[in-house]
């Protein structure tokens, strides 16, 4: 199951999802909202997708992830709009007969998400400031900006 | 070849609307796209060399020719997670 959606995420479910007789490993990842970073206090984040894009490259990462590894099921949620701290973002489950394969298979599921998955996030800062956050744009900018 | 470019996150925000139109001369290529985004949206000018284009679902090099029909997206570095 790939899904992007505005609701919160039923972890969960999504455990019970993956759950298989042929699986005797279950990982799940969960992604949720950070108070601090590099010392600024966080409030709330702004998620926004390229929803059509987005679950083109999921599906792409999936099939990638089960020819790597021997993926029994999988599912990855992915929230988006207005989340408060501690709020799950993401949420990327895997089973496999082993566990080995399972910590692998979610780690390269996580990872390659956050790198090439068109999601984007905006921080809306304790100081009432708010920020995209794009990394690496700025180095790459003739004038970089702050807002 | 008339171009509507999706856009998203900050440059969605700088540029005060989820499109631009673009009226280009074929063949066109991603790079093409680029320098008219620039152009078209002065505001986008200064992030334009770090912005992603996607054509179709797919992430696609200044070389690439964007042919009729196909939707072109631009943004910045994904940040999901």
């Amino acid at each position: 199951m790939i899904q992007l959606t505005h609701d919160p995420i039923d972890t969960q479910q999504l455990t019970e999802s993956v759950r298989d007789n042929a699986a005797g490993a279950i990982v799940v990842f969960l992604g949720t909202v950070r108070e601090l970073t590099d010392g600024r206090r966080t409030l709330a984040l702004d998620y926004e997708a390229y929803p059509e894009m987005a679950e083109a490259k999921l599906e792409e990462l999936v099939e990638t992830a089960c020819q790597r590894w021997p993926v029994t099921r999988w599912g990855i949620v992915h929230r988006l709009g207005h989340l408060a701290l501690g709020d799950v973002s993401v949420a990327v489950a895997v089973s496999c007969p082993h566990r080995d394969a399972a910590f692998e298979a979610g780690r390269f599921l996580i990872d390659t998400l956050k790198e090439i998955v068109p999601i984007w996030k905006k921080e809306n800062f304790s100081d009432g400031s708010t920020e995209w956050v794009h990394p690496g744009l700025d180095s790459k900018t003739e004038n970089p900006l702050t807002g | 070849m008339k171009l509507a470019v999706q856009l998203y996150a900050r440059a969605r925000e700088l540029a005060g609307q989820d499109h631009v139109e673009l009226d280009l001369d074929e063949p066109v290529l991603v790079g093409d796209v680029r320098q008219a985004l620039a152009s078209t949206v002065p505001d986008l000018a200064p992030l334009a060399p770090g912005l992603l284009i996607a054509v179709g679902t797919d992430y696609a090099d200044d070389g690439i020719v964007v042919s009729d029909g196909k939707t072109v997206a631009c943004f910045p570095p994904v940040s999901g997670g």
